[in-house]
């Protein structure tokens, strides 16, 4: 067995990839938020209530109405999409004049409302919901067991990352999302609807967070303040990944996986924490994050 | 100045708005404050049905004597600090002269130091801290229903004597988390076996263990010791079945209800241990008790927390009786020591003795969880594997160091 | 001297009033707990109301004032003033370093630092030995003060806490109107032109934040001592939150808003605490409701329909 820093290789290879699984929530997640505010200059400290609400919906799908996984994983962005689009259209809209701020403080006092009320409801210790049978069971890699599930979740994230970077960065929708951001006025004056626009996008953030609740529903129980136990990483993510870079959020939120993985090994009582400190080191060298471009 | 008419109205009415003086009732009646976390992690072990098996001893005993007795809640939502304040409200205004259940164990200890001050009485049925009868112990508290010590006891020393001699803890880095790990170290390591490591995990706020589970793994040990409650250990057995980890080691889920194996269902928890010091299945007693209580309580069976407010307020209210009412209401200390000599019993526990540092010597049992096919009935969960008599359940006496017991 | 203007004196001549008379009426130690958050409120709204920066970690240095207070009460058994005192002291210390890496940033970024400053302090209250993690720091004795006063009686430590908000209040204003204050906010409004007029306009936002931060610290101590408990709560996020919460209610920016709204929000806590998730749900729609329709808070609304600036 190969030793590395007194931790056996396979342990070390066992926890790196653990830590690209958690990475690959982040990811996900953080691509939601980067999209929302790097097209919307909105804050969106809801994020972590919406994927709790995205499990939810995969957990009622399933409870109430007999609807599985694999339907869910389309069904559940779909309604919580909707949900994120009436959100925008009452509420959030609003606040594109205001100071970010108070995007940052409503968010905040929607999410909480949003836990409060399920937490009203269904408790806080965790629904369960069952791995799909398809996908049940362990592969034995040689260095640990790995559970089929996760390798999915891996799978599914990256595939829908590459796909949220391609439509943005590469299409012509993605272009004029782009474009509309930067000079709306001059957007809409070529005859494009821009509020639409941007409700469709605050939308799609929003299915991005409930994607990545139905992909962790079976992994951690459904509960109420699974959102809260995200949102702090998350939100650190996106910072040094730079506020409005897709793709920084994307290679930020994987890294930062291994990072706190690693972070497991040698140190587990900082796990939670080893977040942070990076943030604060990369804020105060690279003010706007490691791929930013805007402020 | 003139005060205008209105003025004078005004303020005459809103001063008989003010509480300034508590009514008087013409006969003293009981108040009872059950405490505990209505809507977080631990909503389930105690919450709402802790509540109505309090409100069922009130009913059963209180009503038969005649005697009035008003039960309040709150929730506590696991913050020492809040949870001093609402007890001191309690105490000072709201004339509550038992304070009942208070799970999480940092907000139990805060809660000694109030009642003693304030002379009241102070039943713990939900925390599982072993020094609140240890060196915090208080001549006005009594620990009722189970706790740390006890817990290693039975699982610790139970898994060890059936095969499994080396240990891996995942632990909740807490004072709870690392107390009951610290309790089952000891006797593992009394009983001749050997702790190979632990992974303790921030707490709260952890959800994902798979990076612990791993390392326990390959630790090589037998036994996997989940020293952490509710939320926390419904994920790490579901996280341990899907890495296959029960697969290579025996789980122990050192703290572990009745109600968090409704949540995480049969298929995942079967072969489980975990010790209670009550099950709704045990004998006709406390079959009994469970059918009079079920319905108020629909959504959850009783566990052990639950069953010990029934019993506490059931005690609390005989003795009350004994003493007078009058007598009861005005020192917590006489209360306690006259609820010490009395011995206990009821459908719950069966007949228990209440200690002199305040510890209630309720029997411990070892359970296995049934696998699926072996449940008959909703709530049939466990298949009683061992079980330790109150006398020898928790820590001996001197071991404790409690400051009120004559040397 | 502290610049108040004639609605002004009247507002904190009917508070001062109040102050003396509710303990008569009401319980001495809700109203202590509101004149803690209401002192820990006003010096947030220093930060984000004069000096216009956004800070979503103030639990920290609250929450080490209230241990530092806490532990030399209990463990070393010092006069209640000189641990109030060490509780703003650590307060202000724990302000200059955090603030000296904060302030080279500004408006989100300042505030996802603090943000990230404030975990890592929590971080270190959790492993720390001396803070006794998730059980904290219990039976804190209340003392004396100055050697004769003997806190134990509420009444006794109610004027103190009184006097200790007063005067916390007192001087926020007299540093608002100030030079000191012009300057910040000069600071405020345009701090280029405030540089080209040759201030160190960093200097000048990092002494406010140590003062704000000094101040939370007291708050915090003195919240110690009345509650005879120090716990992590003390330094979590949520208690930055709430803080925010609070003077936003109330009306950010204005001088009795953080008052008001520490008073709304205890009561509410007080009297939702029964209700379970309900408070959190509440606090949540009216941070919701404030953003959309009431930006001003109450003290602010209140004034801006009886055109007075409170």
């Amino acid at each position: 067995m190969i030793m590395i820093f007194g931790i056996p290789g396979p342990l070390l290879f066992g926890q790196l990839l653990l830590g690209l699984i958690n990475g690959a929530f982040y990811a996900m997640l953080s691509l939601g938020l980067a999209v929302i505010f790097g097209m919307l200059n909105i804050i969106n400290f809801a994020h972590g209530a919406l994927f709790m609400m995205g499990s939810f919906a995969a957990w009622m799908l399933l409870n109430y109405l007999g609807i599985g996984y694999f339907p869910a994983l389309i069904l559940s962005p779909v309604i919580i999409g909707i949900f994120g689009i009436v959100m925008e259209k009452t509420v959030i809209s609003r606040l594109y004049k205001l100071d970010h701020l108070y995007g940052l403080l409503l968010t905040f006092g929607l999410s909480l409302v949003i836990e409060g009320l399920f937490r009203n409801y269904y408790g806080s210790s965790g629904l369960p919901y069952q791995i799909p049978s398809v996908l049940q069971g362990a592969t034995n890699l040689g260095f640990m067991f790995l559970p089929i599930y996760r390798g999915w979740v891996v799978l599914a994230a990256l595939v829908v990352c590459f796909a949220t970077w391609f439509a943005i960065e590469k299409t012509s929708l993605g272009a004029t999302l782009r474009a509309a951001t930067e000079n709306a006025p001059l957007v809409q004056a070529f005859g494009v609807d821009v509020p639409r626009l941007i409700t469709l996008t605050y939308g799609g953030g929003v299915a991005l967070a409930a994607f990545a609740g139905v992909l962790a529903a079976p992994i951690y129980s459904v509960n109420p303040n699974m959102g809260d136990n995200f949102i702090n990483t998350v939100f650190a993510v996106v910072v040094i990944g730079g506020m409005g870079s897709i793709l920084g959020s994307i290679l930020t939120g994987f890294g930062l996986g291994v990072v706190e993985g690693l972070t497991k090994v040698f140190y587990p009582e900082a796990s939670a924490t080893v977040v942070f400190l990076v943030m604060v080191i990369v804020l105060l060298t690279l003010p706007h994050g490691l791929f930013g471009k805007r402020a | 100045m003139t005060i205008s008419r209105r003025t004078l109205l005004t303020t005459a009415t809103a001063a008989t708005a003010l509480p300034l003086v508590r009514a008087r009732a013409q006969t003293p009646s009981l108040k009872i404050g059950v405490l505990n976390d209505q809507s977080g992690p631990y909503m389930n072990t105690g919450g709402a049905t802790s509540v109505a098996c309090t409100k069922q001893a009130v009913e059963e005993f209180a009503n038969a004597q005649g005697m009035k007795v008003e039960v309040i809640s709150a929730d506590h939502q696991n913050k020492p600090d809040l949870a001093v304040s609402i007890t001191r409200q309690w105490f000072d205004r709201d004339g509550v002269d038992m304070l009942l259940d208070v799970p999480t164990s940092s907000v139990a200890l805060a809660l000694q130091s109030v009642a003693r001050e304030k002379n009241k009485v102070y039943i713990n049925s939900g925390a599982a801290s072993s020094t609140l009868t240890g060196e915090q112990c208080s001549p006005n508290f009594i620990h009722w229903t189970y706790d740390t010590w006890m817990l290693a006891k039975s699982t610790g020393g139970a898994m060890v004597k059936a095969g499994g001699d080396s240990w891996y803890f995942l632990t909740a880095d807490y004072a709870f988390g690392k107390q009951l790990q610290a309790d089952t170290s000891a006797l593992i390591k009394a009983s001749g076996g050997k702790v190979l490591g632990a992974a303790q995990y921030p707490f709260p706020g952890t959800s994902d263990f798979s990076s612990f589970l791993v390392q326990a793994q390959s630790s090589g040990a037998k036994v996997l010791g989940l020293a952490n409650a509710g939320a926390d250990t419904v994920n790490s057995i579901k996280q341990a079945n899907e890495f296959g980890v029960n697969r290579s080691m025996k789980v122990a889920a050192l703290l572990m209800f009745i109600t968090d194996v409704h949540v995480l269902g049969l298929d995942t928890a079967k072969g489980l241990n975990l010790t209670e010091s009550f099950y709704w299945d045990l004998n006709d007693r406390t079959r009994a008790f469970t059918k009079r209580v079920l319905p108020k309580t629909p959504t959850n069976y009783p566990n052990m927390d639950h069953a010990g407010c029934y019993s506490a307020t059931l005690h609390y209210l005989k003795v009350a009786h004994d003493m007078g009412v009058a007598e009861a209401k005005k020192s917590g200390v006489e209360t306690v020591a006259r609820m010490k000599k009395m011995p206990v019993e009821d459908d719950c526990f069966g007949k228990t003795q209440i200690r002199e540092d305040g510890r209630n010597l309720t029997p411990s049992f070892l359970f296995e969880v049934k696998q699926p096919s072996e449940s008959k009935g909703p709530w049939d969960y466990f298949k009683l594997v061992a079980s330790t008599p109150g006398d020898e359940a928790y820590r001996p006496l001197a071991d404790g160091h409690c400051s009120i017991v004559k040397a | 001297m502290f610049g108040f203007s004639r609605p002004q004196w009247i507002g904190f001549l009917a508070m001062v009033a109040l102050i003396v008379v509710c303990p008569y009426v009401l319980y001495p130690v809700f109203l202590m707990r509101v004149l803690c958050a209401a002192l820990f409120a006003c010096s947030f709204n220093l930060m984000i109301g004069y000096v216009g920066l956004l800070s979503f970690g103030q639990a920290a240095f609250f929450g080490m004032g209230s241990y530092v207070t806490a532990w030399t009460m209990k463990f070393w058994h010092v006069d209640a003033v000189i641990a109030i005192a060490l509780g703003g002291a650590t307060g202000a210390v724990l302000g200059v370093c955090l603030g000296y890496l904060a302030i080279r940033r500004s408006g989100i970024y300042f505030a996802m630092i603090t943000l990230a400053l404030a975990q890592m302090v929590y971080f270190f209250c959790l492993e720390a030995p001396f803070t006794g993690g998730e059980d904290g720091i219990q039976q804190v004795p209340r003392g004396h003060l100055l050697g004769f006063i003997n806190l134990n009686d509420d009444m006794a430590i109610y004027w103190v806490v009184a006097a200790v908000f007063i005067s916390g209040f007192l001087l926020i204003h007299r540093i608002i109107h100030s030079p000191f204050g012009q300057v910040l906010k000069a600071i405020r409004e345009n701090e280029p032109r405030a540089t080209s007029l040759g201030y160190r306009t960093d200097d000048y936002k990092l002494i406010a934040f140590t003062l704000s931060c000094m101040l939370a610290g007291v708050a915090g101590g003195t919240k110690a001592i009345v509650f005879g408990i120090a716990t992590l709560t003390d330094v979590h996020y949520s208690t930055s939150g709430e803080v925010v919460l609070t003077t936003l209610l109330g009306g950010l920016g204005t001088v009795f808003g953080p008052v008001m709204g520490a008073v709304v929000v205890s009561a509410m806590e007080n009297y939702l605490a029964q209700f379970g998730s309900w408070v959190t749900v509440t606090q949540g729609a009216i941070f919701v409701v404030c953003v959309l329709a009431f930006r001003r808070g109450i003290v602010g609304e209140f004034g801006a329909w009886r055109k007075l600036a409170l």
